[in-house]
């Protein structure tokens, strides 16, 4: 009975990833789940006390630069400069829309994945054809994070061209830490994407390589919901 | 078959016309934030800063809950993830007490 569960459980958490070549590599716990499901959990956790930290630290320094550029009001410096507000909202605003739609494309690349070898029916609109398409949506998830990776260094140049760095006040340096640090989390989910749409080109994804792209997808929607706090915390709060 | 496995092999994850919904519900909630903030009455309303932090726990919450599918997992991933961000935030919120953001 006990190995019945076990055997539910370890298909259910698609822990079957692991068979290739015609050799099973069972990742499953003591918990009846696979082993890397839980660690990417746990992972996660630990990020969300990283982020929590990170976005503490700029809520604390937040209005106490001694020197401009400030985010939302103007400043003038001593030789009579004027330096306007430094965040551009509508700019952001657009690279939000850009990780909400990548997440979006993810769970479809996963459902791809899932879905892959099932039969479709020769009735099925383009949207239904569309859906079947892991390296489409794979690909479309990666463009749409290398987009706003553009969107990012775009941002970053136009500050540090209007006179805002890391080491110019508070803001600069907890503004850059923060966004900076996702950015960072963002590149190595993009470089991860590219490396599954490589292996789906190569050898091609199916519901085998289920958890494979599960914690991938994972991993994303996490940098997604993290981008959620930072843009309402950061840009839109006064 | 235990209960968790019954549970495991039941639930199903929602259709991709459901993440169409989905991501359009989080798109037209970033809208009407982004709306709201280039309303200056809004803005000086004392009720603006809840309102964005309440939006941007809803998308946050919609996110976790269907594209993570931690609604149709197993309850140990639930329960490392929320154990997880509860301390996140209580650490966040006590260095904002230490630090004068916020004051007794």
């Amino acid at each position: 009975m006990a190995s019945h569960a076990a055997a539910a459980l370890h298909s259910a958490s698609g822990a079957d990833a692991g068979h290739q070549n015609g050799h099973e590599h069972h990742h499953y716990t003591t918990t009846g789940l696979d082993n890397r499901k839980i660690a990417i959990w746990a992972f996660l956790g630990s990020e969300c006390m990283l982020f929590a930290s990170l976005i503490s630290t700029y809520l604390i320094y937040k209005g106490k630069s001694i020197v401009g550029p400030y985010p939302t009001t103007e400043w003038v410096n001593e030789a009579g400069k004027v330096f306007k507000p430094i965040l551009d909202i509508p700019t952001t605003s657009a690279s939000t829309a850009v990780l909400l739609m990548s997440s979006f494309a993810m769970v479809l690349a996963l459902q791809a994945v899932q879905l892959k070898g099932k039969e479709i029916a020769a009735t099925a609109s383009w949207w239904e054809r569309i859906q079947r398409s892991s390296q489409f949506w794979l690909a479309a998830t990666a463009f749409l994070g290398a987009t706003f990776l553009g969107f990012q260094a775009y941002e970053f140049t136009s500050f540090v061209h209007e006179g805002l760095t890391l080491k110019t006040n508070l803001f600069g340096s907890t503004f850059f830490t923060l966004t900076g640090f996702h950015g960072a989390h963002v590149t190595v989910g993009v470089l991860w994407l590219m490396s599954l749409l490589w292996i789906d080109r190569t050898r091609g994804l199916g519901p085998k390589d289920e958890l494979v792209v599960d914690i991938c997808a994972l991993y994303w929607h996490f940098v997604d919901v993290v981008w959620i706090v930072i843009f309402t915390l950061v840009y839109l709060i006064s | 078959m235990s209960d968790d496995a019954k549970h495991a092999t039941e639930t199903h994850h929602p259709t991709g016309n459901q993440y169409l919904k989905i991501a359009i519900i989080l798109t037209v909630i970033t809208a009407i934030e982004v709306w709201a903030y280039y309303i200056p009455a809004l803005v000086a309303s004392p009720l603006f800063n809840p309102a964005l932090i309440i939006m941007s726990a809803l998308k946050f919450a919609i996110v976790v809950l269907y594209y993570m599918h931690i609604k149709f997992d197993h309850s140990l991933f639930r329960l490392l993830f929320t154990a997880s961000l509860i301390l996140a935030m209580c650490t966040g919120t006590a260095l904002m007490f230490l630090f004068g953001v916020f004051k007794l």
